[in-house]
């Protein structure tokens, strides 16, 4: 055991932390650090710039054109990468339908993918849940019926996250439905959004944004080849990918990023006649976070240096979705109790990048509010926490 | 790229811990423990003879003292499974408290002394670090020391001194100079505890170990008795007591997993409505929560072990960091174990109330989760 960084891993972040500094679009960093809204072109540079210096597929093999690199280098990556503030990885191409496709997919479907999702020339988004299909995602409806050389795709998606930006989707739907158990039948397709009888209509979240998407499918012709691995077997896939997920929505390095400004900043908030950091009560909440964090960082460490032994992420990667999110969710209200009344506001537009005017609030608190309200969805999004909790139950435990 | 960062044990550690293991396999069951826990000395001397013999006591000691050279790392495995076994030998007040003081602040005639005999297994000895009305400031010391000739005269108060039924030497931190919270002005005195104006008063605590509150009245010592320089006995004591916390913890995180384990068992084998009674979601995420709360008090009890031996800043912050872990969501996961077996947790018969009551008492230690949370917010 050992927790100190070698002389080649503390080099590695340097290079980490001078790309961010020199070559990283300096734009992208400003208007973060500003708070201003993104676009879909900010969140494509800001990939395409990880892949000009060949760091988009961090998960993936070398041999995809991934980085290949040990637990240690991705896990200073990351906190590099939060710590200079870059946009996230938008996750449903490099990290979900990538791994899906280098893992389960053709040699052709390999070649014909991977690049543009390595370059970010295409935008992926996720076909799972239905309207009448959330925790229950088994009990999914949508029919792909094989006619020929296509399957005709009927039926509707929902809370289809940046879905509006997407070129394709990749979801799942049902080939058969004369299956014993309700997994089996279920297959994982590739559609491009652009086929006639795709249609996408926002939804309006909590907070006033469009994030999310119902899609609609109506008699769309997907081409057989667009089939991934198996007829009826795509609900194994589909698992394969959600564990993929669940251990990458964890966001310990952020979360660790924001805690420590959010404790920064409470040194030179003023309440009354002294800085919040005076505030005991206030203070000890941060820290009581600050330690639960902590054991997430290593909790994850641990689970990826069981993943680099040669074990793909298994149920455990659900303790780090529930924690990961409970604590996203915990900072979300530090930062709003740090606001005060300047989380009520209900003012977008000043953080829209044209926006002249002088902003209410310090910094981004009129944020603070529309962020927590936006971010309930983490416990209920990826498979909601309670079913993390039946999984680890059934898988860890066996009850 | 070599890889630093790593959680595995190495060989010398996998031996040590395989040797543990099988020990309480094979020779430490819990009828055992509650036995040599109901004993005159309260705990087994002949297994802490055989502790001496397979040379556990001499881990964190260095070669020079007849030690391995053992890191903290080392005493975390094997305070982990003393843990899982409920062990009640004194291997924390013997080896980690006084041997702590001893191996950082007494010179070469007093290791040959006193440390010697103590990592021989011969020796009892208890540091008495806590007064009555101090509760966890380590530096709120009452008790004084007054220079008379070439000795010295001690006056006070120690309560809740491990092991104290069996000490044939007490380490006692006194006041030589400064005000009563000053850390600087305490020094350190080794005391043969049958000296005259030494009273102890033994007593069985919760966990099924022993103390002793002692009063010093008008105690005698000469010179030889001081450990290290006057008034600057702090920095050893907060040292040991820093080293101290740090094993209970990691002693805490075994029990967890035992109470962990036995209640997802018990769960599957325990019929109600029928059913076992693991299969109602009620019960079932309550133990994903416990499962999460020994796996995320596992990752900061090694972050912390690791620090700790690397000897980095943070080191004193993630000793704070577990013990508040430990002494919240620790005591849960044993309200928890009880609840869930039901009539049968709490009662004296099964083991499941022992672990439940040891872990609490490790809360209460060194610190409770309310003084590591403020020193974690100061």
């Amino acid at each position: 055991m050992d927790v100190t960084f070698s002389k080649d891993e503390i080099a590695f972040r340097d290079e980490v932390r001078d790309f961010f500094q020199t070559e990283y679009p300096a734009d992208l960093l400003d208007k973060q650090n500003r708070g201003i809204s993104l676009s879909k072109d900010d969140y494509v540079r800001s990939m395409k710039a990880l892949h000009k210096r060949g760091w988009a597929g961090v998960n993936w093999p070398v041999e995809y054109g991934g980085t290949g690199w040990s637990p240690v280098q991705k896990y200073l990556f990351a906190i590099e990468m939060a710590e200079a503030n870059a946009l996230d990885i938008i996750a449903f191409g490099l990290n979900m339908v990538g791994p899906v496709i280098y893992t389960f997919g053709t040699e052709e479907q390999k070649q014909r993918f991977l690049p543009d999702i390595l370059a970010s020339n295409v935008w992926w988004c996720q076909g799972y849940s239905e309207p009448g299909s959330g925790s229950d995602l088994a009990s999914l409806k949508m029919r792909a019926d094989r006619a020929g050389d296509h399957y005709i795709v009927n039926g509707t998606k929902t809370w289809t996250t940046l879905g509006q930006f997407a070129d394709w989707i990749f979801l799942l739907a049902r080939t058969t439905t004369d299956v014993a158990r309700r997994q089996e039948g279920i297959s994982f397709l590739l559609v491009d959004m652009s086929t006639p009888g795709v249609s996408v209509k926002p939804i309006i979240t909590i907070e006033g944004d469009h994030e999310v998407n119902e899609i609609h499918f109506e008699d769309v012709k997907v081409p057989v080849e667009n089939l991934v691995g198996e007829e009826g077997k795509g609900w194994t896939y589909g698992k394969v990918l959600l564990q993929h997920e669940r251990t990458n929505i964890a966001g310990v390095a952020r979360s660790k990023v924001r805690l420590n400004r959010l404790y920064e900043q409470t040194k030179n908030s003023i309440r009354g006649a002294a800085p919040l950091s005076d505030d005991r009560n206030f203070m000890r909440r941060l820290a009581a976070v600050e330690v639960e964090l902590k054991a997430l960082e290593y909790t994850e460490l641990r689970t990826l240096a069981a993943v680099a032994s040669g074990t793909a992420p298994g149920p455990e990667s659900s303790i780090l979705k529930i924690k990961g999110t409970e604590l996203q969710q915990a900072i979300d209200t530090l930062y709003v109790d740090a606001a005060g009344y300047y989380s009520l506001p209900f003012v977008p537009e000043q953080y829209g990048p044209d926006f002249a005017g002088e902003r209410l609030g310090d910094g981004a608190e009129t944020k603070t509010l529309l962020k927590y309200f936006n971010y309930r969805k983490a416990s209920i999004y990826g498979g909601s926490n309670e079913i993390q909790k039946n999984i680890i139950s059934k898988h860890v435990l066996g009850l | 790229m070599r890889q630093a960062m790593n959680f595995s044990l190495d060989d010398t550690q996998t031996m040590l811990a395989d040797s543990i293991e099988k020990f309480i396999e094979n020779d430490y069951d819990f009828e055992s423990r509650q036995k040599y826990s109901g004993s005159d000395t309260g705990f087994s001397i002949d297994v802490w003879k055989m502790f001496a013999e397979l040379g556990w006591t001499a881990v964190p000691f260095s070669e020079d003292d007849g030690g391995f050279g053992g890191s903290p790392i080392d005493v975390m495995i094997m305070m982990q499974r003393f843990g899982r076994a409920l062990i009640v030998e004194p291997y924390l007040a013997n080896i980690i408290l006084s041997g702590g003081i001893l191996r950082r602040a007494a010179n070469a005639e007093q290791r040959e002394r006193w440390l010697h005999p103590i990592i021989a297994g011969d020796l009892h000895a208890s540091l008495a670090f806590v007064e009555p009305q101090g509760r966890y400031d380590l530096a709120n010391i009452a008790t004084t020391a007054s220079a008379e000739g070439d000795g010295w005269i001690l006056d006070g108060r120690k309560g809740y001194v491990l092991n104290g039924r069996n000490a044939e030497l007490l380490l006692v931190p006194a006041r030589t100079s400064g005000a009563q919270s000053d850390a600087d002005g305490i020094t350190l005195f080794a005391i043969d505890a049958s000296t005259d104006g030494v009273s102890i008063d033994d007593y069985p605590t919760v966990d099924g170990h022993q103390a002793a509150e002692i009063v010093l009245d008008d105690v005698r010592v000469d010179s030889e008795a001081v450990i290290g320089n006057v008034d600057a006995g702090f920095a050893a004591l907060d040292a040991t007591i820093d080293d101290a916390t740090l094993a209970v913890c990691a002693e805490a995180v075994g029990i967890m997993q035992v109470l962990k384990d036995k209640t997802v068992e018990y769960a599957k084998n325990r019929i109600q409505f029928g059913v076992p009674i693991g299969s109602f979601q009620a019960l079932q995420h309550r133990m994903v929560d416990m499962l999460t709360d020994c796996e995320q008090s596992q990752s900061l009890l090694m972050w912390a072990t690791m620090v700790n031996a690397a000897g980095q800043s943070d080191a004193k912050r993630a000793i704070s960091a577990i013990k508040y872990k430990i002494g919240t969501t620790g005591r849960k996961v044993g309200e928890e174990a009880v609840q869930i077996h039901g009539g049968m947790g709490v009662s004296w018969e099964l083991d499941i109330a022992h672990y439940f009551k040891r872990l609490v008492t490790i809360g209460q230690i060194f610190g409770n989760a309310d003084w590591h949370l403020d020193k974690l917010a100061a």
